[in-house]
């Protein structure tokens, strides 16, 4: 299967790739990894007149610690994340799902900037970003800003990213809750796409629960925070109960995905016993 | 659009399509035929191949996405004649039965053992989840790669 034709420009550098977007309009694509946008090509879902590509910009690829926060370039592959000792020790749910997208190949090409900017439904960081309380920077013509992973996902395929934009840098803050974070995920077995992730960040103060964040992916339309379970067990005595009365909050009063493999029933009580793992994993 | 890469150390330079494939461009511009195509969807690992030293789906890539890059295909393993060593293994351990699976996993097991020279039996599974075996003959293949692992002491 070949992609329509359509015309390649290779970025010299991120401000480039924004004057390129301009120039280009509406039928610009901006390509990172391209193990999203390729595949849909090749299918004609999606027909780019063309694309800018900002796969190769060493100034997109780093991880590095900034006292307070970790700063991840938008080009670092789910390879780089999952291979980083400094995302294992202050992120810990951040390796983890890095090294459960696809497999290895994806892995070695796909990237933390294509993924939030692509934002499907049933992608796996979208729920970490959001429970690790992360910062998303974007750079435009009008320089930069950046905005909370909360405002980010706004609905279905949809985000606060402009579509001249790129996304440059995520930023996880490194706080207690965040160096005790974890992702379990319930995988479609063929694709490795999540129907249920459920990433946790929780800090503890003897034996209680100070701070939880939780996240889901794959669950719902979009990724969300989850307040029914963050509200459940926040200042409580971690404990099997306490535990399972905030794991049985998981996706309450949310709409929930349903496909032929996994019903909506069927997720909702995945999405339960998948917090219930999480936050027994962390306590 | 003028594409060069280094394949397997010799130096190519092609005027290609944009819209080419990486798989399309080394089966049909340069005659290497050994990386296969099973899915053309990502999905079966059939097509991996080295792109600057990591694993990819070549049926994943454009062309004009590895200008300047150094890229290995199976074609690019054995040296002189000589078998490499996890070639050597798969013949060994029967790690397959039609073959055409064959030249993905050898690749992927490279890299494997190129980022973990020991790895464990669930660690050789799960780097391979990128690869199907449609013989499904994945136990010989996982001791074709525990062989390779032991031969590099
Ligand atoms: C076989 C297979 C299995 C997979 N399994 C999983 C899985 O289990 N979980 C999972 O989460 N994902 C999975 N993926 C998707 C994978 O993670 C992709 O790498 C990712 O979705 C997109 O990243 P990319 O760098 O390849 O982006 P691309 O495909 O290059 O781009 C995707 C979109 O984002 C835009 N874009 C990319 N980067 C930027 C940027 N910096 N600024 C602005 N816009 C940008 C592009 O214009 C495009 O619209 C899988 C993919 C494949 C092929
Ligand atoms: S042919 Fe490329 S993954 Fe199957
Ligand atoms: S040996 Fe036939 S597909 Fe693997």
């Amino acid at each position: 299967m070949i992609p329509e034709s359509f015309d390649y420009q290779r970025a010299s550098s991120v401000s480039d790739a924004i004057s390129l977007l301009h120039q280009h309009g509406e039928g610009a694509k901006i390509l990172a990894g391209g193990h999203s946008l390729v595949p849909t090509m090749k299918l004609r879902l999606s027909t780019p007149a063309t694309l800018i590509d900002i796969g190769d910009l060493t100034e997109l690829k780093y991880i590095s610690d900034k006292g307070d926060y970790l700063a991840i370039g938008a080009g670092a592959t789910h390879w780089m994340l999952e291979s980083s000792d400094l995302i294992q020790q202050k992120a810990p749910a951040l390796s983890q799902s890095a090294g459960q997208v696809g497999d290895v190949q994806v892995r070695n090409r796909g990237t933390i900037g294509g993924v939030l900017a692509h934002s499907d439904p049933q992608a796996d960081y979208p729920g970490v970003i959001l429970a690790l309380n992360a910062t998303i920077v974007v750079q435009g013509s009008g320089g930069e800003r950046t905005i909370a992973a909360a405002d980010y996902f706004t609905g279905l395929w949809e985000t606060a990213l402009e579509e001249t934009e790129i996304l440059t840098e995520v930023r996880i803050p490194t706080d207690n809750a965040n160096a005790n974070s974890c992702y379990l995920k319930f995988p479609q077995p063929a694709s490795r796409y999540p129907y249920v992730g459920c990433a946790v960040a929780m800090s503890t103060a003897g034996g209680s629960c100070a701070e939880i964040r939780v996240g889901f992916s794959g669950v719902g339309e979009t990724a969300f925070r989850d307040s029914g379970v963050e509200n459940a067990l926040q200042g409580q005595a971690l404990s099997e109960s306490s535990i399972a009365a905030a794991s049985a909050k998981a996706a309450e009063g949310r709409s929930v995905l349903s496909d032929v493999f996994v019903s909506e029933e069927y997720r909702r009580a995945m999405a339960q016993v998948y917090a219930k793992r999480a936050l027994s994993q962390l306590s | 659009m003028k594409v060069s890469m280094t394949v397997n150390g010799t130096a190519f330079e092609h005027d290609v399509e944009p819209r080419t494939l990486l798989v399309q461009h080394l089966r049909e511009n340069m005659g290497l035929t050994g990386t296969h195509v099973g899915c053309d969807t990502s999905s079966c690992g059939a097509c991996t191949i080295l792109v600057n030293g990591e694993t990819v789906k070549s049926c994943t890539l454009l062309a004009v996405q590895c200008d300047g890059a150094d890229i290995k295909t199976i074609e690019g393993m054995a040296t002189n004649g000589d078998l490499h060593p996890i070639q050597e293994s798969f013949r060994e351990k029967h790690g397959l039965q039609c073959g055409f699976c064959t030249p993905g996993m050898i690749l992927s097991s490279w890299q494997l053992l190129e980022r973990n020279p020991k790895p464990s039996e669930g660690e050789i599974r799960h780097a391979l989840e990128g690869n199907f075996c449609r013989c499904t003959g994945y136990d010989n293949i996982v001791k074709a790669v525990q062989h390779a692992s032991q031969q590099s002491a």
